[in-house]
């Protein structure tokens, strides 16, 4: 995939946001954007996932500009999957239903076809005895595995993962960031917002370093986690290191 | 102590203090004058019923459009239902029955008085609803309406598939007990020369001077439709139960 962002400005009342977030990644399949809180990464994936408008700026996805109108909007949301950090399951569905629910109503799936396609991702990730339970029943990382593949069983061009681990506990985050190391493994693409160092340098291509509302440094992995790194990127590093 | 011996011994509690009331009271009853007259009372008992229902159902109508309009990115919009709950809360349906009637219908040529009671009750209580929908619908965390929208699903759609059914759960005991409020309400509805339940048991106990012998049977009457109400909601409240997680 190519993404690419055109000096992005989101505002909200009068916080200013991203002032201006500029890049272009290559062919990649994993775009990874750290940084530190309160600096913008949400704020420029939900732009991404085209849940909200910025105030000026463009995006482009494979060379094409995101749309404005909220209908076309709608119809691209269709065609990519976002995970958010609080789950955000509907609790008063089982799992089944859940994943069922966007197949069946805005893919137009029968609900036969839609119980046939979830049953083989149910099984891989270990969830098939939990498909009947309620949101509730669930553990944390049951339930953001769940709302991973309800993400993923529309066969999305791509995902994007608002911080998917932050809410769990460090067991938890184990078998959600292996679900989404085998996701990378079997060609998903996706954008990763985190705060998992150690599993960014790992599953990502390139890395977007985001503070202060701008792209403040961008690079393959491999750069912005060596030595070679932009001195802004190596100071945040040894702030969450030390 | 199980559930139902308790109801029945509380039940019996009370028909003991009013058997205790009763009894201190020098009274002469005369059931025999007011069973002459149960035609008449059933009568109005039935239209009590069939005039409940159907507002019934239309409040419900009314109330849930005017919560939208509540909530509506219209300011307009918006105004005009907040006007409609603010006027009907905070006026007496004596006297909206009466505008309602003598002048409303009759400018707008609608002779049925029982259409247009029944429409002036479902106003009525369709703006406590408005209000109970509105707040049930609000409750649900946003975080609901953008998973909703990240999935794809259109503005209606969340609203039927994922906001509503959450916000059922939450709606439901206060709803009946609006319910039962219009149900009791509709005896206003004999000012319009409604020939209702009360309005039976009024002119029985014209007809026979016994009033405690028409008026008993009109609070057991009215006991015989709100109390299923409340056992639904219970029933539906425990049916759509869930843990928000």
């Amino acid at each position: 995939m190519r993404l690419e962002c055109i000096d992005v400005r989101q505002r909200f009342g009068n916080a200013e946001i991203l002032r201006g977030c500029s890049l272009a990644t290559g062919d990649i399949r994993a775009l990874v954007l750290i940084g530190p809180s309160g600096g913008g990464k949400s704020t420029l994936l939900r732009i991404l996932a085209g849940l909200d408008l910025p105030v000026a700026g463009e995006v482009r996805f494979e060379g094409r500009p995101l749309p404005r109108d909220e209908e076309s909007l709608r119809a691209y949301r269709a065609t990519v999957g976002t995970v958010f950090q609080a789950y955000n399951l509907f609790p008063h569905l089982s799992a089944l239903e859940n994943l069922l629910l966007p197949l069946v109503h805005v893919h137009r799936l029968t609900r036969p076809e839609a119980i046939e396609r979830v049953r083989e991702p149910l099984s891989r990730f270990g969830l098939a005895d939990h498909a009947h339970k309620r949101p509730s029943e669930l553990s944390g990382g049951q339930k953001q595995r769940i709302a991973i593949l309800r993400a993923l069983v529309v066969r999305p061009r791509m995902l994007f993962l608002d911080e998917p681990t932050s809410a769990l506990d460090p067991e938890m985050r184990g078998e959600v960031l292996s679900m989404i190391g085998e996701l990378k493994s079997v060609g998903t693409r996706f954008v990763l917002v985190t705060h998992e160092m150690a599993f960014a340098r790992r599953v990502a291509d390139e890395v977007a370093f985001i503070a202060a509302g701008e792209v403040a440094a961008h690079g393959p992995a491999a750069t912005i986690f060596s030595d070679d790194a932009p001195p802004v990127v190596r100071r945040f590093f040894d702030r969450i290191l030390a | 102590m199980s559930k139902p011996a308790a109801h029945v011994i509380a039940v019996a509690l009370l028909v003991l203090l009013a058997a205790v009331a009763f009894s201190r009271i020098d009274y002469d009853w005369n059931w025999q004058a007011v069973w002459d007259y149960r035609g008449l009372l059933l009568k109005g008992w039935l239209f009590t019923v069939g005039l409940s229902l159907a507002a019934l159902a239309v409040s419900c109508v009314v109330g849930f459009v005017a919560a939208l309009a509540l909530g509506s990115r219209f300011r307009l919009v918006e105004a005009i239902g907040r006007v409609y709950v603010e006027l009907i809360r905070g006026t007496p349906l004596l006297v909206q029955l009466l505008v309602g009637f003598y002048v409303v219908a009759t400018a707008a040529k609608l002779e049925n008085r029982y259409v247009v009671g029944t429409l002036v009750l479902s106003l009525f209580s369709g703006a406590y609803l408005a209000e109970i929908f509105r707040a049930g619908i609000d409750a649900i965390p946003r975080t609901q309406r953008d998973s909703a929208r990240a999935i794809g699903l259109t503005p209606w759609q969340a609203m039927r598939l994922v906001i509503l059914p959450q916000a059922a759960r939450l709606v439901v005991p206060p709803v009946a007990g609006q319910l039962v409020s219009l149900v009791k309400d509709s005896s206003l509805l004999s000012v319009i020369a409604i020939n209702e339940f009360t309005q039976s048991a009024q002119e029985v106990n014209a007809a026979t001077y016994s009033s405690l012998e028409s008026y008993l049977p009109l609070a057991a009457g009215y006991l015989i439709l709100t109390l299923p109400l409340s056992w639904l909601s219970r029933w539906l409240e425990r049916r759509l139960k869930f843990e928000m997680a």
